[in-house]
């Protein structure tokens, strides 16, 4: 006999429907799988032969034949075990095809027959609605991700048993089951509670950098020596920015569930994310890789902060993979079998030393010689400064302020100024493509950033001054923009101009000169 | 340079012998006036100097087997380059060289000696230096170099590539006296200063053109630099530091060592304090040292350094609580009071005057070494 079941396979963070055929004749007793299986699609076989034994179902000898199409994709995945098993069981006749029509399944089997999460289920949710399903089964442990695609039912899978009298369930009182009703999980926006910047004492400088940069989603940099606050301040940052919105929310929770870390999104579902991943990373970890492409550390801080601590201590490939995807706001991951994009739009911010004690310019400390300060510096290519908007020097705080009792602002007062800031940005932006200032584009610098008199001769000045580069001097105007933004000023002025200046790019000359 | 008096190429072979100490060399030129002779000595003559060492004799046999054809070239190249060498005691030979222990026998430059009669003054100090002591010794040599005083130094990074900047900016005579060949530009980032130095005064060696540093041959440098002054200051030093090897080259010689003091505790001011507490004299300021060298001071070339600044309210508030160790905003903004803001406006408003440097970025220091009374 002959059946049919769907399910579907994850490809990037898109997922695409597939057809699991089974055909059991008489013959000699085999068990064929056929249609381009990755090798733990072929092992699907075992699980689920011992699936089926161990939940009591006893099949006769006979020949089954399972075929996956579309043939020409790769299947990967372990989700399908469950599909297969309903697709054999159905071509045995033990379920009524029926039963099983206009559902998409998809699970692992352990092989006492229960099913276990399986990665990449909310963007195969979406993909069966889309392609009109109405009804998807998901291990239980899934089923909350199932349940955020609006207008789709979800049907909670526990083990073979269960599934086989639950479908039969729905198909007699599908009034039972409750559509999902789009997202329930808390939306507790301040999920990372334990940092603030009400906690960071003293560093005016630096906090105000972390809010300009937040406000115009600048790229930052923190120079300074070891535990003078960078870390802290970075994962501050990441607390003031405004929260996601629902669209991109589900974006974000798609890459999580890809990389079956769903759970992870679930509290504080609204909360930008912030990762740190550590400077022995690779380059697949960062920008995602695998034979089968799995989103890396940048696109799981897509919309959120991307923290590189010790940035002179990542390999030189790892962070020139940055470039790209900073100017595109996504990766591109092309395969034999095809490109994988994933999202990847972060706020990159970066910690260092200012050399390799930490200590410069500190010379009672630091004897580093101006040929090694140079080599320090020179990690970082050009290339990827160029995409830093703003530079800030931490110094170490005296324990008296460290101690000190002064209230200091919250991260919500901030989170406050930097929500106004980018409404008037969004304002100034409508109908373009833009979101931010740090994305205002070289031919559009004269209509977004006009000049009072004072301020363009400052910078012009300065520019001669400086010895500044074009790029700099247009991430000048970029972030005096933000900085103007932040004080409600249509115009830029020369005091916007000033502080942009005090943020500009490490002078590698400069500190040469040891 | 007159034509007729030029070295012969067996000269420039045999002052550019790095193995041999310049007190051997001016022996066996004294045994052997003609340096073809020592070029064209067999084994069996030179086995008879007693004074030299088996190796030295192995070298310098060694040495001569080098053909003529390269001599010649090694000439040619000198004369191209403009690379002038000045022998023992012969023309242009600093006289202030004659009399110091071990003088080197050839001396190979670019651009031209320190004038006999004017007053020299070596400024030297660490390499990896604060901005304290590049101000003073950029401050020194402005002032010196604006007497008509010549300042020499080492062409190094830090204090003596200030001494040297100092002087440059002053328009006066500097002079860079190197461990490797005239040619040869060390450290490389100094390659600026290098042709301006040349330009405004001259580049000195006792090596050869071509010749790459080696570490043997700083100290050893170091004896012509303190050879070719009146007096020696030293800016900054460490505990351990090429600029002491220099003063004590000074003390041997007879010159005046100067010190100036940094503050007690300071890792870069351990040599330079040492050697007041040894009994060195305390440089104040390019003027006091100068008149304590018994220099008359043109007090129309220092006053003009002081003009009288008129600075607002705030802006002297800021520019008080700066000295010569690098603050930065935080630091000022905590010890002035002011918001970050008027913080700013203030520094651009300084920067604007002259008051202020922003050494690294973001940091500042005042550029007057007295400052406002």
């Amino acid at each position: 006999m002959y059946s049919i079941v769907s399910t579907a396979i994850v490809c990037g963070i898109q997922s695409i429907l597939v057809q699991v055929e089974a055909d059991v004749c008489d013959g000699m007793p085999s068990f064929e799988m056929v249609g381009v299986l990755s090798s733990e699609v072929k092992e699907a076989k075992e699980r689920v032969k011992a699936a089926l034994r161990n939940s009591g179902i006893k099949l006769a000898p006979k020949k089954i034949t399972v075929s996956l199409y579309p043939a020409d994709i790769r299947k990967t995945g372990t989700g399908f075990d469950l599909p297969i098993a309903l697709a054999v069981l159905s071509a045995y006749g033990r379920v009524p095809k029926k039963f099983l029509e206009g559902i998409l399944f998809a699970g692992e089997l352990s092989l006492n027959g229960e099913l276990r999460p399986t990665a990449g289920i909310l963007p195969m949710a979406f993909a069966a609605r889309e392609a009109g399903k109405r009804t998807i089964c998901v291990p239980k442990g899934n089923i909350r991700e199932a349940g955020a695609v609006k207008g789709l039912t979800a049907l909670p899978a526990q083990d073979l048993n269960q599934v086989v009298g639950m479908v039969e369930e729905f198909y007699r009182a599908p009034g039972k089951f409750q559509p999902g009703d789009g997202t329930k999980w808390e939306r507790q926006q301040e999920s990372q509670k334990e940092w603030d910047f009400a906690d960071i004492h003293g560093q005016k400088v630096l906090k105000r950098a972390c809010e300009v940069a937040a406000a115009g989603r600048h790229n930052m940099l923190m120079v300074g020596a070891p535990g003078a606050g960078k870390t802290m301040a970075a994962k501050a940052t990441s607390t003031v920015l405004p929260s996601l919105t629902e669209e991109e929310a589900l974006e974000l929770a798609k890459i999580y569930s890809v990389s079956g870390r769903f759970g992870q999104r679930e509290k504080g579902f609204l909360a930008r994310p912030f990762r740190s991943p550590h400077h022995t990373v690779t380059v697949a970890g960062l920008a995602g890789g695998g034979a089968v492409p799995k989103p890396g550390e940048l696109s799981l801080a897509h919309k959120g902060v991307l923290f590189l601590d010790e940035l002179t201590e990542f390999k030189r490939p790892v962070l020139e993979v940055l470039r790209q995807p900073l100017e595109e706001r996504l990766i591109r991951i092309v395969r034999g079998s095809g490109v994988y994009v994933f999202p990847a739009d972060v706020m990159l911010i970066g910690a260092m030393n200012p050399c390799g004690c930490g200590y410069y310019p500190d010379r009672n400390r630091c004897a580093c010689s101006t040929a090694a300060i140079g080599r320090h510096l020179n990690k970082l290519s050009r290339p990827l400064l160029d995409r830093i908007d703003l530079t800030v020097e931490v110094k170490r705080l005296p324990l008296s302020e460290i101690l000190s009792k002064g209230a200091q602002e919250t991260s919500a007062v901030i989170r406050r100024r930097v929500q106004e800031a980018q409404d008037l940005q969004r304002k100034r932006f409508a109908g373009s493509a833009l979101f931010y200032n740090s994305q205002i584009p070289v031919s559009d610098m004269e209509r977004f950033c006009p000049m009072e008199q004072g301020a363009k001769k400052l910078l012009q000045d300065s520019f001669e001054r400086l010895e500044m580069s074009a790029r700099g001097y247009h991430r000048t105007l970029r972030v005096a923009r933000t900085i103007a933004d932040l004080a409600h000023s249509g115009k830029i002025c020369k005091i916007h101009i000033m502080e942009s200046l005090m943020y500009r790019c490490i002078d590698k000359k400069a500190w040469e000169m040891g | 340079m007159k034509k007729e008096k030029r070295p012969s190429k067996y000269e420039y072979w045999f002052a550019g012998l790095a193995f041999l100490t310049g007190r051997k060399k001016i022996r066996l030129k004294s045994i052997f006036p003609d340096a073809e002779e020592i070029y064209r000595m067999g084994q069996a003559r030179l086995s008879q100097i007693s004074w030299l060492t088996k190796r030295e004799a192995q070298l310098l046999l060694e040495a001569g087997t080098i053909p003529e054809g390269k001599l010649e070239e090694e000439e040619g190249y000198c004369i191209e380059n403009g690379i002038h060498l000045a022998l023992w005691r012969g023309e242009g030979y600093p006289k202030r060289l004659v009399h110091i222990d071990n003088p080197p026998y050839g001396l190979f430059y670019q651009g031209e000696l320190p004038k006999e009669g004017d007053l020299a003054v070596a400024i030297v100090g660490a390499r990896e230096c604060s901005a304290y002591g590049r101000q003073v010794a950029g401050q020194a040599g402005f002032c010196l170099a604006k007497q008509g005083v010549a300042v020499i130094s080492g062409m190094a990074s830090g204090i003596d590539g200030a001494g040297h900047r100092g002087a440059l900016q002053a328009k006066g005579g500097t002079y860079g006296v190197l461990g490797c060949g005239v040619d040869v530009c060390y450290p490389a980032v100094n390659r600026e200063l290098y042709g301006e130095v040349r330009r405004a005064g001259g580049i000195v060696s006792e090596y050869p053109p071509h010749m790459q540093p080696r570490a043997m041959f700083f100290p050893q440098r170091n004896r012509i630099i303190s050879g070719m002054s009146d007096a020696v200051v030293v800016v900054e030093a460490r505990k351990k530091s090429g600029a002491l090897i220099t003063a004590d080259f000074a003390l041997e010689q007879g010159r005046e060592v100067y010190a100036a003091p940094g503050r007690i505790g300071d890792a870069l001011s351990q040599g330079a304090n040492r050697l007041i507490r040894q009994g060195a004299g305390i440089f104040l300021s390019p003027e006091d040292f100068l008149e304590e060298l018994g220099f008359f001071v043109n007090s129309a070339g220092a006053s003009a350094q002081k003009q009288k600044l008129s600075l607002e309210k705030s802006e002297r508030l800021v520019y008080s609580c700066l000295d010569l160790s690098p603050k930065n905003l935080d630091e000022l903004m905590a010890e002035t009071g002011l918001s970050f803001p008027e913080l700013m406006e203030n520094l651009e408003s300084l920067r604007g005057k002259g008051c202020i440097l922003e050494v690294y970025k973001n940091y500042y220091i005042r550029t007057e070494v007295s400052g406002l009374a």
